[in-house]
């Protein structure tokens, strides 16, 4: 596993994207380590706050030795992240967790699915995915997904990579509904699922993919404190005894954030 | 320049140790700190059985700190013995183990069952405020205080470190009834119980609805309480709440405590413990002070 670090990076840009969703660059020094869907911790300035945020590295560019963060504003964290500008420096703590397992798509029709906020690491995690070569190249790559409205931020990104659909509650874009539905509608080829978003939509597709009989990795999120596995904060149930705690929880942060569905209990 | 201090026949290379919890056994920390540089790594509590811990959210931010209720998952003491032990071993640091449990008799097995591990001190955990049984209900009342901490000193192999609860009227009572039961020395302080509201969300913000308060914020009453108990007693008090440097840390040293744990702080900085250790020398230096000895409970 890569080594991990906390350090200063250099804003490189910065824009909002959608209402409330901001689009980051970052200069460091971790990039070149990155796999799709670790997490970096980030750090407010602001001295009332101790713990960093959790946010998921959407896309890594390893000849400028950087990687893009795509969040949402949703506390005063957040927001002070959202206020800084190209030159600012902002400290990291990564890379973090433990990524989705890219060679288990070989040979399969595999498929992305995010929702909301989950959208964003499934971008670097659908590009790697388009890059395979050889045994590794999976039948076809798909993407689907949800988003609360057309803003659809991120979803013509996917293209380049994949075969994409989307799904809006609210209808006024793709399919009227959840990422499952737009599956069953748009018959999507599915053997292998990536997903990561809100968890009624990660049940929905472990309950889906045994439906289908396909494989399913999810990414969790959970309240995190230490983002290294000492605090034991950010646990979800397992099935089986996990093999560090000894009883049936997994730590989110380094034994995840991607599980395999099967082995979760949800 | 001399860092070292010896608490119980126990001498520790410098004052600086990790606050039982917040550092696992060190395992995690270890990418990316060197752990040789700490006084002691003192554990993640440990139980005679595994335990599953509260549900989630069991972490949440507030303001200058945070509220965790883990509820002391822990894997057990086996587990605890073949994989954190045995990582352990391997450093030129001091152990000291954190032993939880919901009866004595629970306490009591995991003290006879490390009694012949390379385990340098025991700190008996009377103080978590998330666990429903045990734990905070021996360190809230000093007679309850008084009965475990006898019973695990007639057991226990190492030296005994009793870790105290701030959530009592009187710190100084309880330093004493562990005294008076025998204790090597006393830390503290462990967390501070507290709440906290997503008025959004209409709901608790920690499942457990209450959790133990740490961070910057806490650091003023850990002061006046280690100040307090190392003024009720003659035994060694190890300080800790809210350490972010090593100015907190000699603050801690100057009111009485004769060593210090970094906790919470480790989640803001994994590398703090070590900048600890290096800004104590650095003021030790610049200051003229040859032992550190020599600035304890110097207010």
């Amino acid at each position: 596993m890569a080594h991990k670090v906390k350090k200063a990076a250099k804003v490189l840009s910065q824009r909002q994207i959608a209402e409330g969703i901001f689009d980051m660059w970052l200069e460091t020094t971790i990039a070149g380590d990155v796999k799709p869907g670790q997490f970096v911790g980030v750090y407010p300035v602001n001295k009332s706050t101790l713990l960093p945020r959790p946010i998921s590295i959407c896309e890594v560019d390893k000849e400028r030795s950087a990687i893009r963060l795509v969040y949402r504003v949703v506390g005063s964290g957040t927001a002070e992240f959202a206020l800084y500008e190209p030159g600012d420096f902002i400290m990291i703590l990564g890379p973090l967790g433990n990524g989705f397992p890219i060679e288990k798509a070989a040979g399969k029709n595999v498929v992305v699915i995010g929702g909301g906020i989950g959208v964003p690491p499934l971008l670097e995690t659908a590009k790697r995915l388009s890059m395979e070569t050889g045994d590794n190249k999976p039948d076809s790559v798909s993407g689907v997904m949800g988003y609360r409205n057309s803003d659809g931020f991120l979803f013509d990104e996917f293209k380049e990579y994949a075969q994409m659909h989307m799904a809006t509650e609210d209808g006024s874009a793709g399919v009227k509904g959840n990422v499952i539905d737009a599956m069953r509608q748009d018959q999507v080829k599915c053997d292998v699922i990536f997903a990561c978003g809100p968890m009624p939509m990660l049940r929905g597709i472990k309950a889906y993919a045994e439906e289908i009989g396909a494989k399913a990795y999810l990414s969790l999120e959970e309240r995190m404190a230490c983002g290294v596995g000492a605090c034991l904060g950010c646990i979800t149930k397992t099935k089986e005894i996990d093999h560090h705690s000894k009883v049936h929880n997994a730590r989110i942060c380094t034994d995840g954030p991607v599980f395999d569905a099967d082995d979760l209990d949800m | 320049m001399n860092t070292e201090v010896t608490i119980a026949g126990v001498t520790f290379k410098n004052p600086v140790m990790t606050a039982s919890g917040t550092f696992g056994s060190g395992m995690e920390y270890s990418d990316f700190v060197d752990l040789n540089r700490l006084g002691a790594v003192v554990t993640k509590g440990v139980a005679n059985v595994p335990w599953p811990g509260n549900p989630v959210p069991r972490v949440t931010e507030v303001y200058g700190g945070m509220l965790n209720a883990i509820g002391l998952q822990n894997p057990g003491v086996e587990v605890f013995v073949e994989r954190d032990l045995a990582f352990l071993a391997d450093y030129d640091t001091k152990v000291i183990v954190n032993v939880c449990g919901k009866s004595v008799e629970d306490y009591l097995e995991v003290v006879e069952r490390l009694s012949d591990e390379k385990v340098d001190m025991l700190e008996i955990n009377v103080s978590c405020p998330n666990v429903k049984e045990g734990a905070i209900a021996f360190g809230q009342n000093k007679d309850a205080l008084y009965d475990i901490t006898s019973k695990i000193k007639a057991k226990a192999k190492q030296p005994i470190i009793m870790k105290l609860s701030p959530n009592v009227t009187s710190i100084s009572e309880m330093a004493k009834a562990a005294e008076a039961a025998g204790a090597d020395a006393i830390s503290l302080i462990n967390t501070i119980t507290g709440m906290k509201i997503d008025i959004y969300k209409r709901q608790f913000a920690l499942a457990n609805k209450t959790g133990g308060m740490s961070g910057p914020a806490i650091k003023p009453v850990a002061v006046r309480m280690v100040y307090e108990a190392s003024h009720a007693v003659n035994i060694p008090v190890i300080g800790m709440g809210g350490i972010q440097n090593a100015v907190d840390a000699i603050e801690f040293i100057m009111a009485g405590a004769t060593a210090v744990a970094v906790g919470a702080m480790n989640f803001h900085d994994p590398y703090t413990t070590v900048k600890v250790v290096e800004g104590i020398e650095e003021y030790m230096t610049k200051y003229g002070v040859e032992e550190i000895n020599d600035i304890r409970g110097i207010v």
